[in-house]
């Protein structure tokens, strides 16, 4: 699927990924796809279940801001252009749902960080990058929780 | 059906080979493998070849091209980083299904330098960096951080590993580096991504192993003297579990795959004397300690504090050197840690012979994920 609008920049920032609903409004949100069979959470709409095989029971879920970090790195080095250092965080959000993004508001720092730390979901511009259409993106972060 | 055997098997000493073709270097491997088993491309009945960096070009062909166009056939395998030994497992099943007596397996890549992975792709903007890391270096920290979050494992612990195997490749003259690393020397290094320092990631480096499997009844013919048994062939794909499809989950595969290869070995890890498992980075090292049962769940730590896992342990693992010193060339790696067990099997490892090794175990990961793992028998 493409997001480009056949060169001409669309009116509101893009959501960086397609489970990124509302992102041109006052409401963001991610959304997961609950299986009705078994229960579990995927990213991204699908139609079959990859854990027990059920077929077209996805159910549309809006996905909690509120989680724990689960794990992360500290990434020191990486790909040219990309800003360093970062911290990659994967977090289970209440309710059910793993996301993986950036953790920010906090010191890179493995003493300042501790597993099952709270941690809220935000939306923010995708750090002035766009895309060659000049369009601009709304992504997702993970800050401590207040 | 038939057991198969290993009668030949070989690697190149791994390095940076600019300036040869892929299929130059795989053939470099196969012929030592066929010297090796007494034999020549004529007796091959068919060729299973695994590289990743052109798995559309045909490298097997290319290697007969170089050494023997004899008209068998070919089958060229990717399965990411266990591509090697899914090319190897591939020839063992044409031997077990009794399709053919004598054949070639050969792994090959030619790496270029610096990271490998990155999130996302497709339309939009660059996600790396964004929504984290999809860098190898940070994936596999996130692994081992798990670890530390169940077991409170340390970055020191992590580090022992890159030491440990960095010593044994000084005994390796195949490895890419003979260097020894102190633990001082393995914290202080870059910081690539945290608790991974650049002397905790495996080295890209070109290079290529290969195999001659053979029937029981071929076997004979040529003599059992150094003929290797392969007492278990698995390969396994990543199961369902919570957090895989965001966090590849390297445990349960590596687990699923250990307890098909037991379970067909008639064996238990403790009939285990060494291990090449797959130390993509120090933090993986550590979890497939546990994911082979060679300890109990949270032991892991303790054991490479111990020593338990080094040369002259209880269970040596990565006698090579590993993929953090003896180098990662990803379609070869599968077939190269078969190599080094085989020749420890043979009792022909020179200053890192494993003493008394009869049994022996070989796991690669693929990312995405694939988990390859054989058992390899002592015969004569």
């Amino acid at each position: 699927m493409s997001n480009h609008n056949d060169g001409v920049a669309a009116s509101g920032p893009l959501p960086v990924v397609p489970f990124l609903k509302g992102a041109d409004g006052q409401d963001p949100f991610l959304e997961g796809h609950e299986c009705g069979g078994c229960g579990a959470i995927f990213l991204g709409a699908r139609t079959t279940c990859s854990k027990c095989g059920a077929r077209d029971q996805m159910v549309a879920k809006r996905l909690s801001n509120q989680g724990k970090l689960y794990s992360y790195s500290i990434v020191f080095r990486s790909f040219p252009g990309i800003e360093v250092p970062y911290i990659s965080a994967i977090v289970d959000l209440e309710g059910g749902g793993t996301v993986k993004g950036n953790l920010i508001g906090i010191e890179p720092d493995p003493s300042h960080l501790s597993f099952d730390m709270p941690v809220e979901v935000v939306f923010a511009d995708a750090l002035g990058r766009k895309d060659a259409d000049g369009n601009s993106y709304l992504s997702y972060f993970f800050k401590p929780a207040a | 059906m038939s057991d198969v055997y290993v009668v030949g098997v070989d690697m190149i000493k791994f390095g940076r080979f600019p300036d040869r073709t892929v299929p130059q270097i795989g053939a470099e491997s196969a012929l030592l493998a066929l010297d090796d088993a007494g034999l020549t491309i004529q007796d091959m009945q068919a060729l299973y070849c695994g590289n990743l960096g052109q798995a559309n070009a045909m490298v097997g062909q290319r290697i007969l091209q170089e050494i023997g166009q004899t008209g068998v056939a070919v089958v060229n395998c990717a399965n990411a980083c266990a591509t090697g030994a899914t090319a190897f497992r591939e020839a063992w099943m044409s031997i077990k299904a009794g399709v053919y007596d004598c054949v070639l397996a050969v792994g090959v890549e030619q790496m270029g330098k610096g990271l490998l992975g990155g999130a996302g792709g497709g339309a939009g903007i660059p996600k790396e960096g964004l929504l984290g890391s999809g860098t190898m270096p940070a994936v596999f920290a996130e692994a081992g951080m798990e670890h530390a979050r169940h077991y409170g494992t340390t970055f020191e612990q992590f580090a022992k590993v890159s030491v440990k195997n960095h010593h044994h490749s000084t005994l390796n003259p195949k490895a890419m580096y003979q260097i020894e690393t102190p633990l001082e020397t393995v914290m202080n290094a870059e910081m690539i991504s945290y608790p991974n320092t650049k002397l905790m990631c495996s080295v890209n480096v070109d290079g290529s192993a290969a195999a001659v499997l053979v029937s029981e009844k071929k076997a004979k013919e040529l003599g059992m003297q150094r003929a290797v048994r392969i007492k278990a062939s698995v390969l396994a794909s990543d199961p369902f579990t919570d957090r895989d499809l965001v966090m590849p989950d390297v445990n349960a595969v590596t687990r699923i795959a250990a307890k098909q290869a037991y379970e067909m070995a008639g064996l238990g890890a403790d009939d285990i004397d060494l291990v090449e498992l797959h130390d993509c980075f120090a933090t993986a090292e550590i979890l497939h300690y546990e994911n082979l049962g060679l300890c109990a769940d949270g032991e892991a730590g303790r054991m490479i504090d111990d020593g338990e896992v080094a040369l002259g342990g209880r269970v040596p693992v990565n006698v090579s050197g590993g993929l953090l010193s003896k180098g990662h060339p990803l379609g070869a790696t599968g077939i190269a840690n078969i190599y080094e067990v085989c020749t420890h099997l043979r009792g022909e490892a020179g200053g890192r012979q494993v003493e008394g090794a009869r049994i022996g175990l070989t796991h690669v990961i693929g990312l995405g994920s694939a988990c390859g793992i054989h058992i390899l028998e002592k015969v004569a």
